[in-house]
């Protein structure tokens, strides 16, 4: 959905999303990176199972919400790519924790 | 002017329920409603049908919140073709929680004491042990600090929202007057029938019922009825959605059919500021992650205060004005629990005068002491 | 022991970084809290990491220009926390705070809430498909990430944003497939009668014009007048169908970038029930406050876009002059100290203001997106549409907040940033009333989700 158009400075990170390994820029946003790695979306919906993606970038509309090193409902704009972390979709309700 | 029947005033609970039950009697029902972003006691309710702890110190109570729990399945099935609603009324049973052993002494000296008062019916609720509560909640943990809980198999929930708008619907499905934005301000009676008077209009009915909560405290002396009430604030917490792991109605954190957990509640005496405080707050998270320690990670989305209608000794008052004939007063906190009785028996009192047994008890005569007058207000 | 001090501000774009540089500077202990991991608010979002060397150019001077306030703010002895949350303030001037793992309290004497503005929802058919987002995004990826949409990318809406944006993205190399303007040419009549005071601020209209004809220049059709704007697609935006001149007009679209302006971020002052007031030319609720920015609760003062839209410049002058009122206040200096320093600062504001009523009448709201149809999502949490909206009013609802005990409309994570204007304004239409009339949701604490257990560790108040 989104390309980058520079070289990233500051090194990169390794993060797991769904399954592929994505080398992403080390100050990036979890979002941005997703946004950049696959055509999609970050959740579905609790009510009807629809499929979103980020809309602000800021972290008023919630759709960027995933589950990031085990943790749902996490705001991906919000929160910077570190090396290893896992990240899913967050899929409709969360279950509860562990 | 608009005409009826018969007026009820208030839209929360107690009014939508009862003037249901009036159309149901074939009366020509109008409701009257105040407006948006005013107090709305029903809006807060934890949505428990609960009766294990109800009527302490008057058993007709206790038997009246147990009829209703039976009377729910049916209203439930009712409300959800005329509304199309699902109240998601779930009748397994509820536990109220016990941690450690005061809580546990406490509450079995509790029900001794309903047991007692209740003589020769029938008072269903025991305490069980901690291992029967683990199979009772098969889908989560148990914090170390639950010994056990006080179970009836008469208890059980609804959806809190679900309900409001259900009643509403069915009401004006079978062709009740739902009037929003209109606050009585004053009632009078002209001879023949009693006239309410609100910005938005004028109603006139030879019966009215006062549903209204705190309202009360304002119209009730104009139709010759002294119905003291009093508010006290209730603060709950509420999580984001989760998928329901929570089986069973209990009593101070549940989880709703949408999967948001409920979390009270607080009893304070603050007049009539609903908001809500941090230290409440904590409170309640720290029981709740005490009793289901997985509750920890959960988010809270939104903390709620809400003034209670609470009577003396926390027990319904139904009352006929005896100056004014055929103006009624029908108030408790517990909208929720009494929504099918108030449909049923409360409804059918004020349409035919049909008395249910031991109901004079509900009267708020029971706060005269001889001689003396309890005051509206502490 | 909760902490103490004397200012909390809270946000860290122009208007915090001034207050807290100012208050400090006088003497004051501050605390500036801020989500971002970096200072600069949005409007100047990554400053300090931004690749100058390749995207300032694209990015403009108007953006670099922020990097002397976070300059000033960091060489202050303020507190800065960034990547912290405020999730409650109280009238007594706490508030609970979280940095994601531990929630704790701080009671601060005052406090300024600088939390700026949000960009006004845009509530269309197929808003909600994964494609569509709000113009703003982009300019913030470009400022964090130095991403563009890829593939045709459609920008839509009204607004000055709406020019700068695109030609950001233009100069980044984004396809632009189309760029469509609600605006209609009744809105540029209606502007002519404040045009003295627009001779005032003669530099920013004539930007805003300078941009759209270099975009004319490069080719670029700016459609206006375009109305009835619908994204579609099969679970991804696919097609932006819109009409221009009665004629139907589809455009393949991976991208589609919305934007109606901003409005103030009122979660805080609504939060804590200070009073708000209707401003009818923008459309939007703000917090009633003095020229110091005082709301009607006085230990809370706003500034910046938070207390009424009027841009980066004023906001940084509003956060100077919020922290001499809290400096006065405090007793660190008098009122005639206080005139003194606030004189030029008080005429400055005034005269960034003074081009409001010009660019409010231009750029107004258009009326589709206040009023969406039947199946528009108002509430993209709780997925209630302004058709449920409506039947809800048909039932009795007389306001948001009867609405949200029927529909759970409002009661998602978001608690009403991307649906309360809209419901207000539904509400409103359906039922003939004047929007102050109807209201807004009632806010609750907290302003943003805490756990359970974080609430539960918490220090005791």
């Amino acid at each position: 959905m989104y390309r980058r158009i520079t070289d990233p400075k500051g090194g990169m990170v390794a993060i797991h999303f769904e399954g592929q390994r994505l080398q992403v820029p080390a100050n990036e946003t979890v979002a941005a990176a997703i946004l950049a790695a696959t055509p999609g979306y970050t959740r579905t919906t609790v009510v009807s199972g629809d499929k979103r993606a980020p809309y602000c970038m800021m972290g008023t509309c919630f759709e960027c919400s995933m589950e990031i090193d085990g943790v749902q409902n996490r705001q991906a704009c919000m929160t910077t790519v570190a090396d290893g972390m896992i990240v899913k979709r967050q899929m409709g309700k969360r279950e509860m924790p562990e | 002017m608009e005409t009826s029947d018969v007026i009820v005033v208030g839209g929360g609970l107690f009014g939508p329920a009862t003037a249901y039950g009036l159309r149901q009697q074939g009366l020509d029902t109008v409701v009257l409603d105040d407006g948006d972003d005013v107090l709305r006691a029903a809006r807060g309710n934890f949505g428990l049908v609960w009766v294990q702890s109800k009527g302490m110190g008057m058993h007709r109570y206790h038997a009246w919140s147990r009829e209703s729990a039976h009377l729910y399945a049916n209203f439930a099935a009712e409300l959800k073709e005329g509304s199309g609603a699902d109240i998601a009324h779930r009748n397994d049973g509820g536990m109220h929680l016990l941690l450690g052993e005061d809580e546990r002494e406490q509450r079995r000296r509790e029900m001794d004491m309903m047991r007692q008062q209740a003589g020769v019916d029938a008072f269903e609720c025991e305490i069980i042990e901690r291992e029967e509560v683990e199979k009772m909640l098969p889908g989560v943990r148990l914090g170390d600090d639950v010994v056990g809980a006080s179970f009836s198999k008469h208890d059980g929930d609804v959806n809190p929202l679900k309900l409001l708008r259900a009643i509403n619907g069915s009401f004006q499905h079978m062709g009740g007057r739902y009037r929003s934005d209109c606050r009585v301000e004053n009632i009078r009676h002209d001879g023949s029938a009693f006239i309410a008077e609100t910005k938005n209009g004028s109603f006139t009915a030879p019966k009215i019922v006062l549903a209204c909560g705190h309202g009360i405290t304002k119209l009730a002396p104009m139709v010759g009825l002294d119905t003291p009430i009093v508010p006290q604030r209730g603060q709950i917490l509420v999580t984001e959605r989760a998928e329901p792991v929570l089986a069973m109605a209990l009593s101070s954190v549940r989880q709703t059919d949408e999967g948001t957990v409920q979390i009270g509640n607080t009893e304070e005496e603050v007049d009539f500021n609903d908001g809500t405080t941090l230290d409440a707050g904590q409170a309640m998270a720290r029981r709740a992650v005490t009793i289901f320690p997985q509750l920890a990670g959960l988010r809270l989305i939104r903390t709620w205060g809400c003034i209670r209608v609470l009577t003396p000794d926390k027990c319904a008052i139904y009352d006929e004005s005896e100056q004014y004939p055929g103006a009624y007063v029908a108030t408790s906190h517990s909208g929720v629990t009494l929504a099918a009785v108030n449909a049923r028996r409360t409804a059918k009192w004020i349409a035919t005068g049909e008395t249910p047994p031991g109901f004079e008890e509900f009267s708020a005569k029971r706060f005269k002491t001889e001689g003396s007058h309890v005051p509206a207000h502490h | 022991m909760s902490e103490s001090i004397d200012l909390a501000v809270i946000g860290a774009g122009p208007a915090g970084l001034a207050a807290a540089t100012t208050a400090s500077e006088h003497g004051l202990s501050v605390v500036l809290f801020d989500e971002q991991p970096a200072p600069g608010g949005q409007i100047f979002r990554n400053i300090e990491g931004v690749d100058r060397a390749t995207m300032g150019d694209t990015l403009g001077e108007d953006y670099l220009k922020g990097g002397t306030i976070a300059e000033a703010f960091r060489k202050s002895s303020a507190d800065y926390r960034p990547s912290a949350t405020v999730w409650r303030v109280d009238p007594d001037g706490s508030l609970a705070w979280t940095d994601g793992t531990t929630a704790r309290i701080l009671k601060a004497r005052r406090i300024i809430a600088a939390t700026g503005a949000i960009e006004r929802p845009v509530p269309i058919p197929g808003w909600t498909l994964s494609g569509v987002m709000a113009a703003g995004a982009a300019q913030i990826l470009m400022k964090t990430a130095s991403m563009v949409p890829d593939g045709p990318t459609v920008i839509a809406g009204n607004g000055p944003l709406l020019y700068l944006v695109a030609n950001q993205l233009f100069k980044a190399g984004a396809e632009i497939a189309a760029i469509l303007e609600t605006t209609r040419f009744r809105d540029y009549l209606a502007a002519i009668p404040h045009a003295p005071a627009a001779l005032r601020a003669n530099e920013y209209l004539s930007k805003g014009a300078r941009m759209m004809q270099h975009l004319r220049n490069k080719g670029f059709r700016i459609q206006s007048a375009v109305s009835n704007i619908r994204a579609t697609g099969d679970g991804t935006l696919q097609k932006v169908i819109y009409t221009a001149n009665t004629t139907e007009i589809e455009v393949k679209a991976n991208t589609l970038l919305l934007h109606q302006g901003v409005i103030p971020n009122v979660q805080i002052t609504r939060q804590v029930n200070a009073n708000h007031e209707w401003y009818a030319p923008q459309r939007y609720w703000r917090p009633v406050t003095d020229e110091w920015g005082t709301t009607s609760v006085e230990t809370l003062a706003i500034a910046g876009d938070g207390a009424g839209i009027l841009g980066a410049e004023a906001a940084e002058v509003a956060g100077h002059l919020a922290a001499l009122e809290t400096v006065k206040r405090l007793g660190k200096i008098d009122e005639i100290d206080r005139d003194v320093q606030a004189g030029p600062l008080l005429r400055e504001h005034n005269r960034l203001a003074s081009i409001r009523p010009l660019l409010d009448k231009l750029y107004h709201p258009s009326a589709e997106i206040l009023v969406p149809p039947d199946e528009t999502t108002v509430c993209r949490c709780e997925e209630v549409t302004a058709g449920d909206i409506r039947q809800c009013v048909a039932e009795g609802a007389t306001g948001p907040n009867q609405l949200k005990a029927y529909t759970r409309c409002g009661m998602g994570p978001c608690q009403g940033r991307m649906c309360g204007l809209t419901v207000s304004e539904v509400i409103a239409d359906a039922r003939d009333k004047p929007v102050e009339e109807i209201g807004y949701y009632r806010l609750r604490p907290p302003i943003k989700p805490v756990t359970l257990g974080e609430l539960a560790a918490m220090e005791d108040t």
